[in-house]
């Protein structure tokens, strides 16, 4: 176990795959000579050569495309997308193929491919820059889409995506790359499709993936020493599958949830969550699940424009004792 | 048609070439009788594959959309014999013809169509989805240019595992337009893949023709931009089309990619529901007039590779066989709908949904509960 940031996490579980498997090679724009858009593949390209790391040209769909028919003919392709904006460019592929290969031709061969790409926003970046639209990939059935929040899950998720045999959407955080944490020195994937509760309590369930998980844990424990709060958190960790029973089973211990999201409200992968707790523990509920998620605007570049249109800590910490509130009032 | 970007074929009146290959008195060597008969037979396979296909679909036996090869088959024959059974074979959503010419059982084939259990995608995929591991035939793509990355793809892996196969992908002439095309052929030519990219040129997207959708109509003249070779063929004779296919995939087999456009018609609409009305009475003339099955069958009784009754008795064992074929299909059991989640993902994963329409997320609780939760805070 060692200290390491998010990105020394993905950089150093990568390698170690590039070493394991002679299958496993690396592909996206500017990974290589330019060492990554945010350095994940820094010095990978000198280590690995141009046959494992391969810089391509800027043609998402056609990368990723071609990621797909490498890894039915036999091989471990891991595709990085510069954001995850850029994905909607390989949506196609991505959607109408890498998710049906398997499924419409019967089942005859599988997609062991990853698509790495990094959402966010509150980088000024502007609206076509700053999206979080993980939702997309979210819906289809045949892809799997997981969002680690830590160094820890970001090393076990990507062994679990790398040596999984189906397509799987690997989603970053702009904000998270820099983020720090402990580290398992040990070879452990995860199981993709399992959420866990990273902090137990008993008032009210905060539930977040990517980004918003770990702004749950930080604020769940905030909100305990400044007024005594026991919130329990659920961090996600996969989006699709999604593991509505852990959702639930902590909604019947603490009869309220607040979800953070990073996405837009409506439709979001909030209104998922909180259909799962209606369907699931509606006779526990004794508030309505509320849901913290960005404005509903292409978000603007000007600082307090931007700002304001993201959920911040107020907003979450309002919500919860807003939900608190509406408890205290059914009891 | 050997150098780059050539525009020999296209200013080569169609069916010139047989002309100059007419038989020497003494008739054909053996060899070449079987060559031709090979063909023969399998182009009237198609032929009468595809008119039953239709007819199946007209009784509702087959659903979805069904696009057919009728008029394209001398190009299906020429481009697949010069493939290897270890090459990898890509298209488009018009490929009945490609799927039982590379040597998978036509009966699966029908049997796909008919959305059966012994179809060669188990009945998930339909006639645009035909895939076979075996024969290698890697789909069958419905989305427009789809299939294009992937083939490259695979050409990729094909360099980098340093294998001897090559990938043949099919397109039509309008995916030409599309990004996938070119962003697809520009990765081929910046990486030197082995891949022939086969361009059918049947002259119509739907009802938009090659006028009317690309800046450039002689379309293999695009590869020039990739640096890729690129040849224009006459698509209704199979012995121009192997030849072409045959240079095509050797270049691709020393390691780069090809551009290869044949010039074919399509004899129906474009797909079984399309009644084609956008073609004129004289045009739909000049298309029976140069119907590719009719017209080698001409020829190979011109050359004296076979005679009327030959020709009648291959036609004869195509109709007996397709007889067969659909009535595999017919007799083949539908998919059990406990199988409509086997297939979702390879690797099985917890909390994967398998609810049917209608089921809830959860069983509903025992009620009532409120007493309980009441005591249980307490």
């Amino acid at each position: 176990m060692s200290v390491k940031t998010y990105r020394e996490a993905l950089h150093e579980t990568l390698r170690g795959e590039l070493i394991r498997d002679e299958r496993v090679f690396l592909m996206g724009e500017e990974i290589g000579i330019f060492d990554g858009s945010y350095k994940i593949t820094a010095g990978l390209l000198k280590e690995f050569g141009p046959k494992r790391v391969r810089d391509t040209p800027i043609a998402e769909e056609g990368f990723t495309g071609a990621a797909i028919g490498a890894a039915m003919l036999g091989l471990r392709p891991v595709v990085e997308i510069m954001t995850i904006n850029f994905s909607l460019l390989a949506l196609d592929q991505i959607v109408n193929h890498a998710a049906k290969i398997y499924g419409m031709f019967g089942g005859q061969m599988s997609v062991p491919m990853v698509i790495r790409t990094p959402g966010g926003g509150g980088q000024q970046l502007g609206a076509s820059h700053s999206q979080n639209i993980e939702l997309y990939y979210s819906f289809v059935p045949g892809l799997k889409v997981v969002a680690p929040s830590t160094p820890a899950d970001a090393k076990a998720l990507l062994l679990a995506s790398i040596r999984d045999e189906d397509p799987v959407l690997f989603l970053e955080n702009l904000a998270l790359y820099n983020t720090k944490g402990e580290v398992p020195d040990a070879d452990e994937p995860a199981q993709i499709g399992q959420a866990a509760v990273t902090r137990q309590g008993r008032d009210l369930t905060l539930i977040g993936y990517s980004r918003m998980a770990l702004v749950a844990q930080e604020i769940a424990e905030q909100l305990a020493e400044s007024e005594g709060l026991d919130i329990e958190v659920v961090d996600l960790r996969s989006l699709r599958p999604l593991d509505r029973q852990t959702i639930v089973e902590s909604v019947k211990k603490t009869h309220a949830a607040v979800m953070l999201e990073d996405d837009w409200l409506t439709y979001g992968i909030g209104a998922e969550i909180a259909a799962t707790i209606s369907d699931g523990a509606f006779d526990y509920l004794d508030a309505p699940v509320r849901r913290v998620a960005m404005a509903e605007v292409p978000l603007p570049y000007s600082k307090p424009l931007e700002t304001a249109a993201l959920p911040s800590r107020d907003d979450v910490a309002n919500a919860v004792h807003e939900t608190l509130d509406a408890m205290a009032r059914r009891r | 048609m050997t150098a780059p970007h050539t525009q020999a074929a296209a200013s080569t009146p169609r069916r010139a070439r047989s002309k100059t290959k007419a038989a020497p008195a003494a008739g054909p060597a053996a060899s070449e009788k079987e060559h031709l008969t090979g063909f023969y037979r399998q182009m009237m396979l198609v032929r009468r594959f595809e008119e039953r296909a239709q007819r199946a679909y007209t009784q509702a036996l087959v659903g979805g959309y069904c696009h057919l090869n009728l008029g394209e088959e001398a190009t299906v024959v020429g481009l697949l014999s010069a493939l290897e059974p270890t090459d990898y074979l890509f298209t488009n959503y018009r490929e009945h013809g490609y799927a039982i010419t590379r040597g998978i059982d036509p009966k699966r084939v029908m049997a796909e169509l008919y959305g059966r259990v012994d179809g060669v995608s188990k009945g998930w995929g339909g006639s645009m989805h035909m895939f076979d591991v075996t024969q290698r035939l890697l789909g069958g793509y419905g989305i427009v240019g789809g299939q294009l990355p992937i083939a490259t793809g695979a050409a990729l892996a094909l360099q980098y595992q340093e294998r001897p196969e090559v990938v043949m992908c099919t397109l039509g002439d309008g995916t030409t337009a599309i990004g996938a095309f070119h962003e697809s052929l520009n990765l081929a030519g910046l990486w030197k893949l082995p891949i022939v990219y086969v361009i059918i040129n049947n002259g119509l997207g739907m009802g938009t023709d090659v006028a009317h959708s690309s800046a450039e109509p002689e379309l293999y003249k695009r590869g020039s931009a990739y640096r890729i070779e690129s040849a224009r063929v006459d698509g209704f004779d199979p012995e121009i089309v192997a030849e072409a296919s045959a240079k095509a995939v050797q270049v691709a087999r020393e390691g780069r990619p090809y551009l290869l456009e044949v010039i074919t018609e399509r004899l129906r609409g474009h797909s079984v529901v399309d009644p084609a009305k956008y073609r004129s009475a004289e045009e739909v003339e000049r298309l029976k007039e140069n119907d590719p099955v009719h017209t080698f069958a001409a020829r190979l009784r011109e050359r004296g590779v076979l005679d009327d009754e030959e020709l009648a008795a291959i036609d004869r064992e195509a109709i007996a066989q397709i007889d067969e074929v659909a009535q595999f299909a017919a007799d083949s059991p539908f998919p059990e709908t406990s199988t409509l989640f086997d297939h979702t993902y390879a690797t099985p994963v917890p909390n994967d949904s398998r609810r049917r329409p209608g089921q809830p997320l959860f069983p509903p609780l025992p009620l009532p509960r409120v007493t309980d939760s009441l005591e249980e805070r307490a």
